[in-house]
């Protein structure tokens, strides 16, 4: 009997603690939920912006979105998020989220930013695992070679220059390390080709007025985007 | 009644200063002193955390039973990181983004469930605060030091990224040592962070024998050399 209340005792306290414990972390959550979503958005949108300036489109960037199936050129092997940027309802410029799969230590996710006209809006590196001092210079925090991307196209240079230098092509290597700029210059060309086939695709709207609540449009456009798959 | 205070405080900072003699959270110790930035970071969160846990450790120490006493901790300490971590994602979002997981990782800090266990279930609400307090300046002390030194050795700057913490207005502090230098790899590498932590331990004891030595032959009771 003893030992029971012993028991009892003990666990009601543990609960209590629980619970206790629990209700913390609810109400931390729900005071700083708000600002958190709204602090994504903006880290985000500020993203976006370094490619696309915000004065060259009038539409909003996150909400004008459509999801396309895993690809090949893109490097992607899940649904990836496609923004698209629009000024006075004319395509302006989409923002592609490729993989760059050959880097030196594991894969490289890279913003590519690519106005209507196929000239490249910008590049940045959203993640990567490359060695510090070395391959990270691909982060426009540390040099400003990711940069020397813009205002190229398909084109420009001609296709057998997309390489690095010492492969014969256009873009810089870094001392000690091309793999990582390999990597990165063979991504950002295979970005631009997939762009070119399906621009149409890409710019797509779901329908004219756009007036339709943002959370239904990701859903039909995955539909629309399997179909270019083959086409072109 | 002020000396036990005053042995807190030297506790905390000094004779049992957590990443130096107890040698506790050295994951995140090693990890994140990339930079000053990231070692402050980190350390304030890690301080606020060994406040406030040692605080409501303290208050309970009455009401818990020894037998569920552990798992009672590891509750109000897992509770109290959890929300410091979505109060850093809300108001200091961008340095989140920076220390990452370290954040979530300073549960796993044994130096906070030691100060529990040790300190702060047996003795005064505002005993167990204050040694919180001291020993995560201790820790911020030590993530501060070996943040600076990788910071300037690895990179030839300090201060970088100030505007993470304290606003746009703070990027201007950042202090570099002129374009030219060519930066030091290895202190930036985890290797950097074990040699950088070597050194610095190396340093206190020798500080400490130093005095030792320096007071057996005065024999007079000076205060520890203020180096």
């Amino acid at each position: 009997m003893n030992l029971h209340r012993q028991v009892t005792t003990t666990a009601v306290l543990l609960m209590l603690f629980a619970a206790t414990g629990a209700a913390l972390v609810g109400l931390t959550h729900d005071t700083t939920a708000d600002t958190i979503l709204h602090n994504e958005k903006l880290t985000l949108l500020r993203k976006l912006n370094t490619l696309v300036p915000a004065d060259k489109y009038d539409n909003d960037l996150l909400d004008d979105t459509i999801k396309v199936a895993a690809n090949d050129l893109l490097g992607t092997s899940e649904v990836s998020t496609v923004y698209r940027a629009r000024k006075q309802d004319q395509p302006v410029a989409v923002v592609l989220s490729p993989v760059a799969p050959g880097g030196y230590n594991g894969s490289i996710e890279l913003l590519v930013g690519i106005y209507a006209d196929g000239t490249l809006a910008g590049v940045r590196v959203v993640k990567h695992r490359e060695t510090p001092g070395l391959g990270d210079a691909v982060e426009v925090s540390r040099s400003d070679w990711i940069l020397g991307f813009t205002g190229k196209s398909l084109n420009n240079p001609a296709e057998k220059r997309w390489k690095v230098k010492r492969d014969g092509g256009d873009f810089d290597q870094f001392t000690g390390a091309t793999i990582t700029p390999r990597a990165v210059v063979k991504a950002v060309h295979t970005a631009l080709v997939y762009f070119n086939k399906h621009q149409k695709m890409l710019f797509a709207r779901l329908e004219p007025a756009a007036n339709k609540p943002a959370d239904t449009a990701p859903t039909d456009t995955t539909v629309t985007t399997q179909t270019p798959e083959h086409g072109s | 009644m002020a000396a036990e205070q005053t042995k807190i405080i030297k506790d905390g900072l000094w004779t049992n200063n957590v990443a130096l003699v107890q040698l506790l959270g050295l994951c995140p110790l090693l990890a994140v002193t990339g930079s000053f930035i990231n070692g402050l970071g980190l350390g304030l969160a890690t301080m606020m955390t060994l406040i406030l846990s040692n605080t409501c450790v303290s208050l309970i120490r009455h009401w818990t039973r020894p037998e569920v006493r552990i798992p009672i901790f590891v509750l109000i300490i897992a509770s109290i990181v959890t929300s410091i971590e979505l109060a850093m994602n809300a108001w200091f979002h961008e340095l989140y983004l920076v220390l990452g997981i370290f954040i979530p990782l300073i549960v796993t800090n044994c130096s906070i469930i030691a100060r529990a266990e040790a300190f702060a279930s047996r003795n005064t609400v505002f005993d167990s605060a204050l040694d919180g307090f001291m020993m995560g300046l201790g820790f911020l002390l030590v993530l501060v030091t070996l943040g600076s030194l990788r910071e300037i050795i690895g990179q030839g700057s300090l201060f970088a990224n100030a505007h993470l913490m304290f606003g746009e207005s703070a990027r201007s502090v950042e202090l570099t040592l002129g374009e030219s230098y060519p930066g030091f790899l290895l202190a930036i590498l985890p290797p950097g962070a074990f040699i950088g932590l070597g050194l610095l331990i190396a340093l206190k004891n020798t500080i400490d024998r130093r005095s030792k030595q320096k007071q057996a032959v005065k024999l007079t009771g000076s205060q520890p050399a203020s180096a």
